[in-house]
């Protein structure tokens, strides 16, 4: 008995070259940001030699370290926050059986996947003007607020995941062996479930660092974020600077994903 | 209140599920296991062993009834608070913990100092001969080592008493020989009440003070291993634990009158009417010459040091005879020989 071939897409005609294409129109573009970013001229499009000129011009401008500073404050908060929820979250929503309403749970949690993020960020720029006037405070805490929340889900995906890989006998062995609810949380899940809460962590991190559209609207007078800023930029003339921006951001990014890879992978 | 007596359990019923789906695992168990006793619940899959023995570590609610220990009514405490451990069939040991702290873990969450901790960690792994691979991670052990540490872990504490669910059947034949003399040795050595869940019959015999005989969630007979396989109280158990012929008769005049019409002289307790024989091969004895019955033997069936004939009566009913290989005389297929049954022996249940 001939041994049935397990279908292949490779195999397919112009699998290459739809391949390569596809590789093209999703990298040149920030190659040719990247590339552009040690321009030595002063044009984002007509190269003037090799220099790292633009790298230190951003970093002595002070809109954009205070933008920077500004993003990272938010990105740290917002994944501490959505990750302690996403966690709490996870282990209600695997850890005690089936409950009525638990598709409703879910919905509610995911809901910033899901919601158009213009209407999201209209009506907390709505809301968050009213809590503006009523208390008088208008300091990064809307920022940070309106960022754990929609990066809850995203640190929630690979929490639960991580959860409904882990076996409950663990948990009943600790209840066996005298530990306290909170006290099998502390010795056993958490420790267990460390790669999915850093993952989570990690996601969410780069998730509110990337973000425009809700910041845009929240944020008050002089609070711009890193993306922020570089969308105002470009109202006015467009320099090497911006590329130079966007490609350190993109090294963090690539950096922390990597890190993500490696958590993720090594589970179990 | 007897103080004898470690687990009582009485009149536990245990139902999963409600409504249509609703699965009774326990119907209405009583029973009662002595302090220091190697007790063991034999039954087939599905019986309810491991939802009676959930039900005393705590992890399951019983739906009816009570458990106490040492005369303390336990039902609704929560495991963590409860002084029994479990060794899981899975082991489930903790796999970011080394060997060490597997073990220390249930007298740390109970908040003794480290040092203690320290102090029988040594001891308990001294007793399972694992003192060098304290520092190991489970997944560095093999199956047999990883099952004495999940052993450790659950003696440390010294429970008053330990729940065994199947710890044995994950390991191969041999390494399970070794490990039930351990367990006996480590059950006399720690004085520690063991409950033993088990399927394998063999186990259960020679490794209990008493068993348990469970089916379809009820408890059908306890005793010690020689009264469950000498007198079995019920057909299913009589089955259950080694082989046994069943041969139908009625009562007549204090001897039991079988199907090819000779009559029994049975050891009998005022039954009357219709009443099953349970016999094992063993009491069944095969000549060439005479005997108070006679029959055909339909298959022979040679085992190394014993030799199974199936024969059949003048009745058609067949019955199995164990013979040590070395007798004097072999029979073959066909042959017509006499039947002899050790009738004091044979166990007369109701019909
Ligand atoms: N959590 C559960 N929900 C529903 N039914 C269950 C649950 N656990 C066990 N049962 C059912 O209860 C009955 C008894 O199960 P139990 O696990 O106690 O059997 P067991 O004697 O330990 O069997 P085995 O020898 O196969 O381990 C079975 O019919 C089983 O399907
Ligand atoms: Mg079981």
């Amino acid at each position: 008995m001939g041994k049935t071939r397990a279908f292949d897409v490779t195999t397919l005609p112009g699998f290459t070259f739809i391949a390569i294409l596809a590789f093209v129109l999703l990298y040149a573009p920030i190659v040719t940001l990247v590339i552009y970013s040690f321009n030595g001229g002063n044009s984002v499009n007509q190269w003037g030699g090799f220099s790292l000129e633009w790298y230190a011009v951003a970093a002595q401008n002070e809109a954009v370290q205070d933008a920077t500073a500004r993003s990272l404050i938010i990105a740290v908060w917002a994944s501490v926050i959505s990750t302690a929820l996403a966690t709490m979250a996870a282990l209600g929503t695997t850890r005690r059986g089936k409950f009525t309403g638990q598709t409703v749970i879910y919905v509610i949690i995911n809901q910033p996947l899901m919601v158009p993020e213009i209407v999201t960020a209209v009506a907390l720029l709505i809301f968050f003007s009213s809590v503006k006037v009523a208390t008088g405070y208008s300091g990064l805490g809307y920022l940070i607020l309106a960022h754990s929340a929609f990066c809850i889900p995203f640190a929630y995906l690979p929490i639960k995941a991580r959860l409904e890989g882990m076996d409950t006998t663990m948990e009943t062995a600790a209840a066996d062996l005298y530990a306290t609810p909170l006290q099998t949380f502390r010795y056993v899940t958490l420790p267990l479930l460390l790669p999915g809460v850093i993952a989570g962590a990690m996601l969410a991190f780069i998730i509110s660092l990337d973000n425009v559209i809700i910041t845009e609207f929240v944020k008050s007078a002089g609070q711009d974020t890193l993306p922020t800023y570089m969308l105002g930029q470009l109202r006015r003339a467009l320099t090497p600077e911006v590329n130079a921006i966007s490609t350190a951001l993109l090294a963090l990014t690539i950096l922390i994903l990597t890190l993500f890879v490696f958590v993720t992978k090594k589970r179990g | 209140m007897n103080t004898d007596i470690a687990i009582d359990a009485r009149n536990v019923g245990k139902i999963y599920g409600s409504g249509a789906g609703a699965v009774t695992a326990l119907g209405d168990v009583s029973i009662s296991i002595k302090k220091g006793e190697f007790f063991t619940l034999l039954g087939p899959s599905g019986c309810g062993k491991t939802t009676l023995l959930r039900c005393i570590a705590g992890f399951e609610t019983p739906t009816k009834g009570s458990i106490h220990l040492s005369g303390t009514d336990i039902t609704y405490d929560p495991p963590y608070q409860r002084p029994v451990n479990t060794v899981f069939q899975s082991y489930a040991l903790f796999p970011h913990l080394t060997v060490a702290q597997n073990v220390g873990f249930g007298l740390k969450m109970r908040g003794a100092a480290a040092a203690d901790v320290a102090q029988a960690v040594d001891r308990v792994l001294a007793l399972v001969k694992l003192e060098d691979f304290a520092n190991r991670l489970p997944q560095q052990l093999s199956g047999g080592q990883q099952q004495r540490v999940a052993l450790a872990r659950a003696l440390a504490p010294e429970p008053q008493v330990l729940l065994l669910d199947e710890p044995l059947s994950a390991l191969d034949l041999k390494l399970r020989k070794e490990m039930q003399s351990e367990l006996k040795r480590l059950q006399a050595e720690t004085g520690i009440t063991f409950i033993f869940v088990t399927h394998d019959q063999e186990e259960a015999l020679t490794m209990s003070d008493r068993i348990g005989v469970m089916s379809a969630g009820a408890l059908l007979q306890v005793g010690t291993p020689h009264d469950i396989y000498d007198r079995p109280t019920t057909r299913f158990v009589a089955d259950f634990i080694g082989e046994t012929n069943f041969l139908e008769g009625s009562v007549e005049d204090h001897q039991v009158r079988i199907g090819t019409g000779d009559l029994l002289a049975v050891p009998l307790e005022g039954e009357t009417g219709p009443v099953t024989l349970a016999i094992r091969p063993e009491q069944v004895s095969v000549t060439s010459a005479q005997a108070d019955m006679s029959g055909k033997i339909t298959d022979a069936t040679y085992m190394g040091t014993d030799t199974h004939y199936t024969i059949e009566l003048k009745d058609g009913s067949p019955l199995v005879a164990r013979i040590q290989s070395k007798s004097t005389a072999t029979f073959d297929v066909g042959d017509t020989v006499g039947v002899a049954i050790d009738a004091r022996a044979v166990q007369v249940l109701k019909s």
